[in-house]
């Protein structure tokens, strides 16, 4: 069986400087994989690469098999691959519905559909429905995503790249910025929507990382120094010294 | 689950709800156009009442790209005018070669010619969103304007095309002559144009290309292409900017290179931003009120784009939603019950207001009419005659201007703290988010 995501030799420079070196990287199917490091190492620029918001200078990334480095967003997005951002990002003028509706109708097979009522549409009403039951929202439906509350914008993040059932879902700092109790309802909410899929998530909150991920990657200079189980990555001397150990002082 | 459940059939029933209200709206609307030259039969009112029903077409299509897409084209009229000269090239055709095809016909022929442009140009135009679209768009726009009046064949240079609508064919043994016929001929395509339009707008690439407008990159990462989204947005848009300009073909019988030039792109622009583009009948009332006041304004002065000028800055400045969003902001203190509340602070600042806007005026008047001749100087104002040459009617002018301003701006503080007043009511009572 091949990996879910598997990112071979990658590089990515900006001119001359150097972002991403020799990046390897390999998620099983239905594994949950967090990626750590300190600040500026790459995670997100990592992301980038593999949701295709950016194309990598040299290197390989595949998805289930097949290689995705080089195609689009969108193209990525219909193999099968959702990413949230670590910035808010979602549809601020329109409703929380119709956020999560937009996200539903490539999924359905409904695409640029211009002869189509999109309220007749039972398939995409049930699920836009069931997402946002899943993500606590519905009560919140009519509201323009703009003006929901800094959590509630995380929730619905989450709610709209999970929406289109990719089974790869990536998630760039999804509890960046909340409280305690906030963060112990978003991890829940978490665990519970990447069930049988594959995971990979960025975070800071160690907490987050070591309750949630099956195997952790730890990032520094745009370099993977190590990547294991928790108990591996605790115990890895390497990792001690550049990143976890800034972290004990 | 069950849950879910209920509540997707509480979603459906309040479709059904809002169905039922919008089918009200459109048989009304139906029987307002179908009634109204029955009220206003003179042949100036009815003059009027076409050319706002071909501007309401074109707004409305202009604001696919703009409100619903977020696209601002400086270039609309290039569908406009090519809708047109090929409505009148295929009336000329069918009276030449006595084809079949009557007079009613003919705007699907100019929304093909507009769709047809925006099927070649459009991939291009519509790569970028933004800046550079605007600036494509403008390229476009100009590209098309001057080879007008190099391609005598096609467009007949600066005195255009003309034709004669009555000698097409006959249908329900109307010639297509008098102007009431030509009205409701337009009130018909105004009609069904005006129902696809918002048709669109309720389809799923109606709702993609408000994502597009709202957050393009996000879009991508859903499955769509922005590209492609802008794309058949822009298609549509040409295509329904034909049907108005196939429309006006028929109403002038004529089609010339001010069909498509820059003032022709301004001006739609203009009444769909004056009429706010955040809601569908945003356009309908900016293409009302710009097309009153090009016809009204024109007859008595000579600076009426001036005059536009200043209404077109006073609501980009203090109400970017346009007269549909001043409307709207309305609707929660309906609701509430404090909408009471605003209505004497209105009042009450509309005296200083108006004062000042007449002050303005007679500025304005004054500076033009300067050169013209002595009976021309005199300035009729709200049926007061001044003269332009006049020490006094400056003197009126500048004490309207300094003295409405002051008096004015302490009734605008007035209508802000009322507006405090009647919205903390209404989101007391759940109106308001």
């Amino acid at each position: 069986m091949s990996a879910a995501i598997e990112v071979q030799a990658v590089e990515k420079r900006f001119g001359n400087v150097r972002i991403i070196q020799d990046l390897n990287l390999s998620v099983a199917k239905g594994e949950r994989h967090a990626v750590i490091g300190p600040n500026g190492a790459g995670k997100s620029t990592t992301f980038n690469l593999i949701s295709g918001h950016i194309a990598p200078t040299s290197g390989e990334i595949r998805l289930n098999g097949e290689v995705i480095s080089g195609l689009r967003p969108f193209e990525i997005n219909r193999r099968g691959l959702s990413r949230s951002f670590q910035v808010t990002n979602v549809f601020a003028r329109m409703t929380v519905w119709e956020n999560v509706r937009c996200a539903v109708l490539w999924a359905t097979g409904h695409r640029y559909a211009f002869w189509k009522n999109v309220d007749e549409l039972p398939e995409v009403r049930r699920r836009t429905a069931e997402i946002l039951e899943d993500i606590h929202l519905f009560h919140r439906r009519d509201i323009p995503a703009g003006l929901l509350t800094y959590a509630e914008q995380r929730e619905l993040e989450i709610g709209i790249t999970i929406a289109g059932g990719a089974d790869v879902i990536l998630l760039d700092e999804p509890t960046a910025g909340m409280s305690h109790a906030e963060t112990e309802r978003a991890v829940a909410l978490i665990r519970r929507l990447t069930e049988g899929r594959t995971l990979v998530i960025v975070e800071h909150d160690m907490s987050v990382v070591f309750g949630l991920a099956d195997r952790i990657s730890v990032l520094v200079y745009g370099r993977v120094i190590a990547s294991g189980t928790p108990e591996e990555i605790r115990g890895n001397p390497k990792v001690k010294e550049a990143y976890l150990g800034e972290e004990a002082h | 689950m069950s849950d879910t459940a209920t509540s997707a059939v509480d979603i459906k029933a309040q479709s059904r709800g809002q169905n039922l209200r919008f089918y009200g709206i459109w048989v009304i609307a139906a029987i307002v156009l179908i009634v109204l030259p029955m009220i206003f039969s003179s042949g100036g009112s009815l003059t009027s009442f076409s050319l706002i029903g071909i501007s309401i077409i074109f707004a409305l299509s202009y604001n696919i790209l703009l409100g619903q897409t977020g696209l601002l084209s400086f270039g609309h009229a290039v569908h406009y005018g090519l809708g047109g000269f090929l409505a009148i090239h295929a009336m000329n055709a069918v009276i030449a070669r006595g084809w079949s095809i009557p007079l009613p016909l003919i705007p699907l022929v100019g929304g093909v010619g507009g769709l047809a442009i925006a099927i070649v140009v459009g991939w291009v135009i519509t790569k970028r969103a933004g800046t550079v679209f605007a600036m494509i768009s403008l390229g476009i726009g100009e590209l098309v304007a001057s080879s007008s009046l190099i391609l005598r064949s096609v467009f007949g240079g600066e005195s255009g095309v003309t034709t004669n609508r009555t000698d097409l064919p006959q249908v329900f043994g109307w010639n297509f002559g008098p102007q009431i016929q030509i009205y409701y001929l337009i009130a018909f395509w105004l009609m069904i144009s005006a129902i696809a339009m918002y048709a669109l707008t309720r389809t799923p690439l109606g709702r993609i290309c408000n994502a597009v407008r709202d957050n393009p990159e996000r879009v991508e990462f859903i499955g769509y292409d922005p590209h492609v989204v802008r794309y058949l947005a822009y298609c549509f848009a040409g295509f329904f900017a034909g049907i108005a300009g196939g429309l006006s073909a028929i109403n002038f019988e004529i089609a010339n290179s001010a069909y498509l030039g820059a003032v022709q792109s301004g001006i739609v622009l203009f009444a769909t931003f004056i009429g706010g583009t955040a809601y569908f009948f945003g356009p309908i009332l900016g293409a009302i009120l710009v097309t009153y006041l090009q016809l009204g304004l024109t007859s008595v002065t000579t600076v009426w784009q001036l005059y536009f000028g200043v209404i077109f800055i006073g609501i980009v400045m203090f109400a970017p939603g346009g007269i549909a969003g001043l409307l709207m902001m309305h609707r929660p203190l309906v609701r509430a019950g404090s909408l009471g509340l605003m209505i004497p602070a209105y009042l009450i600042a509309l005296v200083p207001t108006v004062a000042l806007a007449c002050g303005v005026i007679l500025a304005i008047e004054i500076i033009a009419r300067q050169h013209l001749p002595a009976d021309a100087q005199i300035i009729n104002l709200l049926g007061i005659p001044f003269s332009a040459t006049s020490p006094a009617t400056w003197l009126t002018s500048v004490i309207l201007i300094v003295g409405g301003y002051f008096v004015a701006r302490l009734t605008w503080q007035r209508i802000a703290d009322a507006w405090d007043r009647a919205t903390t009511i209404a989101r007391d009572r759940g109106y308001l988010a």
